[in-house]
């Protein structure tokens, strides 16, 4: 006899209980701390406070350690979690000139004012598996120079832009805020860049690739790319002036396109952002990448390429609306399956009657004709 | 009796380019009017500002609706320009894919226009779709089939027949033949002809092709570099052009 | 870092804070005073997926009061495990009465169907919406589909059920079809299958729908007049089956269509238990 399924209920707690089992793992190595995450998984963290919308080193650990290293997991709880939090208000822009630097590079120019700092990067190793990680070692810590405070570096851009070469910065910011309200389109720029800047970074990376493979060219070149600290900086209502609040990391990254320009108006070099938390370069360029390929209908060039389909990009670009929508697929369809179930088979039978009667018609006329 | 377009003074430009300038201009019910010159002459830019498809940067389009009464085509609400675009207008676009639905089929596209304005009894519509597609010429068992199985021509009598399913009043064409065979050519032209005919269109049609304006048009507009250099009825341009530039065009077609 | 015992405390009431629920208000006022369309709204992100219902769970929020009784099911369904684990979320933020009576509940949150029991005046349905665009699958692109609203230009709506016809002898959609709201606007009625949707034919209770990850709600108020889409000489059709319900003996419900063997037999039940379990 058949007994409706039932039980739901416990079924759903037996499996948080496994689930934690999982994270937990075999009770004999020892248990992560968040420290250990934030530390020497910091790339990860810097991912999650980045497309999490959320600077907070500790909350992003715990989160990557509730998901079990799966960031894109990680990156909704720390947006659930932001969804709570109460908000005072804006900061004021960040002034990345002033930024204390621990990497600054730039590919437009052999050398630069302040130099190539090559700082702490992926780029200059070889990708060979270092064995000698697999045990704990005493490491001692690298030495380092004096840090000037005070020394800023002027930006490649600053300096391009002096002499009329490259396009000035957009100038105006934004009250329109994502997190708060729906996307509407057509997204002026600096809505955009919200969107690229928590959009996911495995997306920005093909859409910047493909234009590179000519999907939408824009002749790229990384002007400066800089990563350190700089201070956020808030106006209290009740101070009436701007006190700093903290000191974040970010990744910097000014790219120098394709000029515009016209018989008439001088070429200039065109530019494209991209901003992301802590150290993340890929994710930077990549944004800047996409953001130049998005300026395409505000320079008069062809809209040809997804990368430049503002309507395609920006509402594919959050990977925690896309894994919710990808995923929802799990759960019940059955109801909307029977319909579609009940309706092929009335027209599968309607097509086989059709076929039966012609076939008898054409047997009934073999039958006339003998 | 009224004129059913009257265009003054229309000037459209490109940045520093200067697409049309001062074109004006009556067309009268029942008459067709051609639009001939070389390519960047003008002629699509000015046909596209009196279809309402680009907004000029001076002079005006009246047009003597059957919904509105007389309106000014640029002073209309955009809700009611694309009504008129869907009932009172036509427009057969030189590439047929860019005037039909290529992921539907014959049927659907011809019985758009009619299911925009409320038409909801299937078989009728059907009906009504299949008499056109042999109006237009094209086998009645092809009206479940997308145009992507139709040929060039067929899609080309396709578009003209979801154009007209309508009965517009005004027809815009802009190169309805170009790209095309040469004898398929001549059978469209054939068709358009008779259609024009029948169903008293007023059309304006733009082409760099003098046969088809011979055959199609019954005054000629001459345009060179934005301006209209002569206008006339079609055969006296043809036959006694005054102006250089239509000399030089009617010379220029090659003897058969 | 919160300490870990500030849970339960660190949440306002029905978990999203006031101006959220203001602001989410604000969208249904103006859905239910323009009967199927849709309104722009400020989502937030839920503890639980996009896709999992946080359209409905926001529309849930913002309106459901202690006083109120929440019933909550997935596929007609109290107990699968998606309207399980809603359910609970609100047990547990907004301090409320559950039931898996359809009568007794104040507020109905479903997922792919309409209860059997007829809604009366008073109660609120809210549905789970995946794509609030009736049009997005004809046309993508929300610049173009906002403007096709707006100018009640729905003439690609009907090519597309007259393609079906010309395909299929008959209109082949069978959930999420399309129907005409108060003479004006076309509306997905959400996954429900086409067998529900007389049942929003000025139906006494009042209809929200929430799309979390679309971030649209749109409404039909009590007795609002919805007609599914059709064609005069192809007329609307509901699902029918053969074969009764099985445990119950219903001929009137959406029946599930369960595979008890290997070979393939299978036994139909009605998709709304608490239907089925009343009558038995």
């Amino acid at each position: 006899m058949y007994v409706a399924v039932k039980g739901g209920e416990t079924a759903i707690a037996h499996s948080l209980e496994l689930l934690a089992d999982k994270r937990r793992g075999e009770r004999s190595v020892p248990e992560l701390s968040l420290e250990q995450i934030d530390q020497q998984l910091s790339l990860a963290v810097d991912r999650v406070m980045t497309e999490g919308s959320c600077y907070d080193r500790s909350l992003a650990a715990l989160a990557i350690k509730q998901a079990r290293g799966d960031l894109i997991e990680a990156i909704f709880l720390l947006r659930a979690y932001r969804t709570t939090l109460p908000r005072f208000g804006n900061s004021l822009p960040i002034d990345t000139s002033t930024m204390v630097v621990e990497r600054r590079i730039s590919a437009t120019f052999k050398d630069i004012p302040g130099g190539q700092v090559l700082g702490p990067t992926f780029d200059y190793t070889h990708r060979l598996l270092d064995f000698s990680l697999a045990a704990a070692s005493e490491r001692p810590p690298a030495p380092t120079g004096e840090v000037d405070d005070m020394q800023a570096l002027p930006r490649v851009g600053d300096i391009l832009e002096r002499g009329g070469l490259l396009e000035p910065p957009p100038q105006g910011g934004t009250s329109e805020d994502l997190t708060r309200q729906p996307l509407t389109l057509p997204a002026a720029r600096p809505l955009r860049l919200q969107n690229l800047a928590r959009g996911d970074e495995g997306f920005l990376l093909a859409l910047g690739y493909s234009t590179q493979r000519g999907y939408g060219n824009n002749h790229p070149f990384v002007g400066e790319i800089r990563y350190g600290h700089v201070a956020v900086s808030f106006v209290p209502e009740e101070l009436g002036f701007a006190i700093e609040i903290a000191d974040i990391e970010i990744t910097e990254c000014d790219m120098v396109n394709q000029f515009a320009g016209s018989h008439d108006v001088p070429p200039q070099f065109t530019r494209g952002y991209g901003l992301a938390f802590g150290h993340a370069e890929r994710k930077a360029i990549a944004m800047a990448l996409v953001d130049r390929a998005l300026r395409a209908q505000e320079l008069s060039e062809t809209v040809s390429s997804p990368a430049q389909d503002e309507e395609f990009v920006l509402a594919h670009s959050d990977n925690v609306e896309a894994s919710g929508f990808v995923q929802h697929l799990k759960l019940p369809h059955y109801v909307d399956f029977q319909s579609e179930l009940v309706t092929v088979r009335a027209l599968r039978e309607e097509v086989e009657e059709r076929n039966r009667r012609a076939a008898e018609g054409g047997a009934a006329l073999d039958q006339a004709a003998e | 009796m009224k004129p059913i377009l009257s265009v003054r003074g229309l000037t459209k430009s490109f940045g520093r380019r200067v697409a049309c300038r001062d074109v004006a201009f009556e067309l009268w019910p029942g008459e067709v009017l051609g639009i001939v010159g070389e390519s960047g002459s003008g002629k699509t830019t000015l046909l596209n500002c009196l279809a309402g498809r680009l907004t000029p940067d001076a002079g005006s389009v009246d047009y003597d609706s059957a919904a509105y009464g007389p309106i000014d085509v640029h002073g209309l609400s955009e809700a009611r320009r694309r009504f008129l675009s869907r009932t009172e207008w036509g427009f057969v676009n030189q590439d047929a894919r860019d005037g039909l639905r290529m992921g539907v089929s014959a049927g659907a596209n011809i019985g758009e226009r009619l299911m925009a304005v409320g038409a909801r009894h299937y078989g009728e519509i059907r009906h009504t779709a299949s008499e056109w597609l042999g109006r237009v010429e094209i086998e009645q068992d092809r009206l479940d089939d997308r145009p992507t199985t139709y040929s060039g021509g067929m899609r080309q009598r396709l578009q003209i027949a979801r154009n007209l399913v309508s009965n517009p009043r005004l027809v815009f064409m802009d190169e309805p033949t170009g790209g095309l065979d040469v004898s398929v050519q001549a059978r469209i032209l054939d068709l358009l002809r008779s259609l024009v005919q029948t169903l008293h269109l007023s059309a304006v049609l733009v082409t760099h092709d003098l046969g088809v304006a011979r055959l199609l048009t019954h005054r000629l507009m001459v345009m060179q570099g934005g301006r209209v250099v002569e206008d006339g009825l079609t055969d006296q341009v043809l036959d006694d052009p005054q102006h250089a530039y239509t000399q030089m065009l009617v010379a220029s077609i090659l003897p058969v | 870092m919160p300490d870990s015992n500030s849970q339960a405390g660190a949440y306002n009431y029905a978990y999203l804070d006031e101006q959220t629920k203001r602001m989410i208000r604000r969208a249904i006022l103006k859905a239910v005073a323009v009967p199927g369309y849709q309104v722009p709204f400020g989502g937030r992100e839920m503890p639980l997926p996009y896709g999992w219902g946080t359209g409905g769970i926001q529309v849930t929020a913002a309106i459901i009061g202690r006083d109120d009784t929440l019933k909550v099911i997935d596929q007609g369904a109290d107990d699968t495990t998606n309207a399980v684990s809603i359910r609970h979320f609100f047990a547990k933020v907004a301090d409320v009465a559950t039931t898996t009576s359809t009568e007794q509940a104040t507020i109905i949150q479903t997922r792919h169907r309409v209860p059997e029991t007829p809604l009366r005046e008073g109660q609120i349905i809210v549905f789970q919406v995946p794509i609030p665009e009736p049009l997005r699958m004809l046309e993508p692109r929300e610049t173009e589909t906002r403007t096709l609203h707006a100018l009640a230009e729905y003439g690609v709506m009907q090519v597309s059920l007259y393609e079906s016809i010309a395909r299929h002898g008959r209109i082949a959609k069978t959930y999420n079809y399309p129907v005409m709201v108060n003479g004006r606007y076309i509306m997905s009625p959400s996954p429900i299958p086409k067998f529900d949707n007389p049942k929003l034919d000025r139906s006494p209770a009042l209809q929200l729908y929430g799309a979390g990850r679309e971030k649209r709600i749109y409404a039909v108020p009590p007795y609002t007049p919805v007609k599914s889409l059709d064609f005069d000489d192809h007329p609307f059709e509901v699902e029918r089956w053969d074969e009764c319900c099985a445990l119950c003996g219903s001929r009137e419900s959406f029946l599930d269509e369960v595979i008890v063997d290997d070979a393939g037999q299978r036994m139909f039940v009605c998709s709304d238990t608490d239907w089925c379990e009343r009558r038995r």
